[in-house]
């Protein structure tokens, strides 16, 4: 099955990157960007009898090791 | 008195394990055992366990994320679970925040520059043992070399550090002041370094390690290798 780990920053932690990436866009001239928030996005195949076993397997690896969810959320998605 | 057993812990990308053998052998006229990432055990009677800087892992995922979840965090995690010391320092402070042996999470420098400068700290504590060698309120000289170094931490988890008088030391300037402009890397409160709740965990993101010879800048990193005895 093939899924996506999306992980963001929680709002309101600091995300230079994300600033730097914002002032990288205004400065091209692109319209409208108000705001950009950098992420990480995980493309993961994995072997499970049905979604709800994915999301299962996903929530696990999410919680101990793709997110510090001291800082960070997650949401998982599949096809 | 016999010497105090330190340990290194070695993970790939690891690059100032060989700064903590020069402190040690300074401080302490002895050798530290090197441990590798994928040993299940420590050295037998080890008193120090120290997580060096550098960029375990390539920093790939998030700084000291992977290393924090490597075979031998675990036999560390019951090193200080016994009440023995360990020492993280910079990439090290990284990783024992990702293990969760002290709280919050180190994030990117808000000023977003890789910092390498000397930097002065107030030494916020000295009742522990690694700090028993300052006097509580001494300004000291470190070495910082971050890009990560941003202490963030919620607000109910920074209350209880201050309550609790686990804030290890603080940025300052020369003159002792703390905060505003000698903040780095845009840390809570200053922070430079945070104790765990029995004081035998340590991480800081300066280099006292860097600072044991007269020749390199200073040796206010001395007292805290020294003030290491034996468990």
């Amino acid at each position: 099955m093939k899924t996506r780990v999306t992980v963001t920053l929680k709002p309101g932690v600091l995300d230079p990157q994300g600033k730097a990436i914002e002032g990288a866009l205004k400065s091209l001239g692109v319209d409208g960007v108000s705001s950009v928030r950098q992420g990480k996005v995980f493309d993961i195949e994995i072997d499970a009898v049905d979604a709800v076993a994915a999301r299962a397997a996903l929530t696990q690896a999410c919680e101990k090791l793709l997110a510090n969810t001291i800082v960070e959320n997650y949401a998982i998605s599949h096809d | 008195m016999t010497s105090p057993r330190a340990a290194v812990i070695l993970f790939p990308g690891s690059n100032r394990d060989g700064d903590f053998v020069r402190a040690w052998r300074v401080t302490h006229g002895e050798v530290p055992a090197i441990v590798w990432h994928d040993e299940s055990a420590l050295p037998e009677n080890t008193d120090l366990v120290v997580l060096p800087g550098g960029f375990s892992y390539g920093d790939y995922l998030r700084c000291g994320a992977i290393a924090a979840r490597t075979r031998v965090m675990e036999a560390v995690r019951s090193h200080a679970a016994r009440g023995g010391l360990v020492l993280g320092i910079c990439n090290g402070f990284q990783i024992l925040c990702e293990a969760g042996l002290l709280p919050g999470v180190l994030m990117r420098n808000s000023g977003r520059r890789f910092v390498c400068k000397m930097q002065h700290l107030t030494v916020e504590t000295n009742a522990t043992p690694f700090a028993g060698g300052y006097a509580r309120g001494q300004i000291v000289k470190f070495a910082i070399a971050h890009g990560e170094g941003n202490y963030i931490i919620d607000p109910a988890g920074l209350a209880e550090l201050e309550r609790s008088g686990r804030v290890a030391f603080r940025y300052c300037d020369a003159a002792g002041r703390v905060g505003g402009d000698a903040n780095p890397n845009g840390s809570l409160n200053d922070i430079a370094g945070v104790y765990n709740e029995r004081f035998n965990v340590l991480g800081l993101m300066p280099h006292p390690e860097n600072l044991v010879d007269p020749l390199v800048g200073g040796v206010d990193g001395r007292p805290l290798f020294s003030a290491i005895s034996r468990g």
